[in-house]
């Protein structure tokens, strides 16, 4: 039977194009970009301030639609750069559709621009080129002049600000240190398995003040992948499933000095969408798998998702809070601090929680774990995603 | 107006990596030259844009132009480098990274720099004033950088 819930779900409601007879367009990529949107929204009726999911395939970095996005000053909280050539602009409306069908994003832009036949001419590039918005980077123009070290320079910028609003210390950051690899003990596969003192963080070197070498994610090969399916099909199979209760995600910058508030990440506005979403508080969570590039990055995570008020993290984290028999235990295998981190972590906590929740754990198995967190960081605190995870018991 | 403040690089330091110039920062970097800190205005709005857009991120209004800034600023968040961040910063470390909030309205990614020619990183804490000053690039612009006080 063919699943009709998107049935009418969303529509089209605003349309503008810039062509020209000549074949070339004044202007530069972004200037298009931008000319296009105000005219499809002021076609809709419509403002940018009403844009809430963004869609572009394109741009000059690593991320288009974050660039996008931080260019036009908006904090999207559906976002998506699926890149698949001619066909991604129908895949972005069904994309969109399927979103706004689930009340995800409310008014949903999807925009290309580009001028290869005038970039051709400029020498700039054309068809064929890589580059397909001509000229620098962002970052390359206002930040990399000034040599910060990445990434853990805009984690430490982060740090510094909260230290400075809130009287965070660098005791209490070394607590979820202490506190991940006191779970890396009991990981047999974990890279860093010594347990340490708040001392030994204290005393490793600084890499970005007031961030030491402890406080920092390690960087190691490692590969994961998760599987997903229906939840109907889910109960056919081998393993018992771990529902997708909940999910949210937000960004808010793509450099660290667009960031609005260093002291409050976009998962502010993640985490309690998934939590509304999955019907359940932080309370409800058994076991929390968060993103551990830095030990503040967990710090900021800790509040923005809930687990308790914003500037209180650091007294939150440390009694213990995080380790083995603490209310909340969190990144049990170890984490980017001490189990692996190869970059980009967010696979591992996905099978972390999946892991816990089917009692695969041993050791370190959280006793009765029927709701699990995991949330994801992107790059400086930039992408936020919180993804909620149960047991059939709680479906 | 006081004199700009310029201090140079460090004697054989390697040169930094030199900001590209796009085009809606242009008269940015061409007021550099002259040691003047322009910052980017949407008319519409009344508000003052940094980064340097082709459109307002508040309006998407592209009635924009460049005025001249305080040149003054407070520290919103800082951080030193005990080691280069790249290898135009070879000799340099330590030094301090900052972003600095400014009068106008807009938050900058810089640096703190001593004004005194000493070796070391620049003593500067979150909520400091500081005031521009500019590093020479190779091409004629200047680098905006600060100093406290």
């Amino acid at each position: 039977m063919v699943d009709r819930t998107m049935r009418g779900a969303a529509a089209i409601v605003g349309v503008a194009d810039a062509v020209s007879p000549t074949g070339e367009l004044e202007g530069s990529v972004r200037a298009l970009e931008v000319q296009v949107i105000r005219e499809a929204l002021a076609d809709a009726g419509l403002t940018i301030a009403d844009v809430d999911g963004l869609f572009s395939c394109t741009g000059p970095g690593w991320a288009a639609s974050l660039e996008l996005a931080e260019y036009l000053g908006i904090a999207p909280r559906w976002t998506d750069s699926t890149q698949t050539g001619g066909s991604s602009f129908e895949i972005h409306v069904q994309h969109a559709a399927a979103a706004i069908s689930l009340g995800l994003c409310d008014v949903a832009v999807v925009v290309y621009a580009a001028t290869p036949r005038s970039s051709f001419k400029r020498g700039t590039g054309g068809f064929g080129s890589r580059q397909a918005l001509p000229g620098p980077t962002p970052s390359a123009e206002w930040e990399q002049p000034y040599a910060m070290r990445m990434p853990m320079g805009a984690y430490a910028l982060a740090a510094s600000r909260h230290m400075h609003e809130f009287g965070t210390t660098a005791e209490q950051l070394a607590q979820i240190a202490v506190d991940t690899r006191t779970w890396a003990t009991m990981n047999p596969r974990a890279r860093l398995q010594d347990p340490i003192t708040i001392e030994d963080v204290l005393a490793s070197p600084m890499q970005a003040s007031p961030l030491h070498k402890l406080d920092c994610c390690l960087v190691t090969d490692g590969a994961g992948a998760v599987v997903l399916t229906s939840a109907e099909r889910a109960r056919t199979l081998r393993k018992p499933p771990a529902l997708v209760l909940g999910t949210g995600t937000c960004h808010t910058h793509a450099m660290i000095s667009e960031m609005p508030d260093l002291t409050t990440t976009g998962a502010a506005v993640s985490g309690p969408l998934a939590f509304a979403e999955a019907g359940l508080t932080p309370a409800d969570i058994d076991v929390a798998q968060i993103y551990d590039s830095f030990t503040i990055t967990v710090l900021l995570l800790l509040e923005d998702l809930g687990f308790c008020p914003k500037g209180e993290g650091g007294a939150f984290v440390a009694d213990g809070v995080l380790a083995p028999g603490g209310a909340l235990p969190s990144n049990t295998s170890g984490g980017g601090l001490a189990y692996t981190h190869p970059g980009m972590f967010g696979i591992f906590l996905l099978v972390e929680a999946v892991r816990q929740l089917r009692g695969e754990c041993g050791p370190r198995q959280v006793e009765g774990a029927e709701v699990a967190l995991a949330h994801g960081s992107g790059g400086v605190l930039s992408a936020m995603s919180t993804i909620i995870l149960g047991t059939e018991a709680t479906a | 107006m006081s004199d700009p403040l310029i201090i140079p690089a460090p004697d054989g330091a390697p040169d930094r990596q030199q900001p590209p110039v796009s085009s809606a920062s242009e008269p940015f970097w061409e007021a550099t030259r002259t040691c003047s800190l322009v910052i980017q205005w949407c008319r519409s709005c009344e508000r003052a844009i940094h980064f340097p857009r082709e459109a307002c991120p508040s309006c998407l209004g592209t009635d924009l132009e460049f005025r001249p800034a305080a040149g003054t600023g407070t520290v919103y968040a800082c951080s030193e480098m005990p080691a280069p961040g790249n290898p135009g910063m070879k000799g340099r470390a330590p030094y301090v990274v900052v972003l600095v909030d400014l009068p106008e309205g807009v938050r900058m990614l810089s640096s703190v720099v001593r004004s005194d020619g000493a070796e070391g990183a620049a003593e500067v804490a979150v909520g400091d004033s500081v005031r521009v000053a500019w590093e020479p690039l190779a091409d004629g612009r200047h680098l905006p950088v600060f100093v406290r006080g």
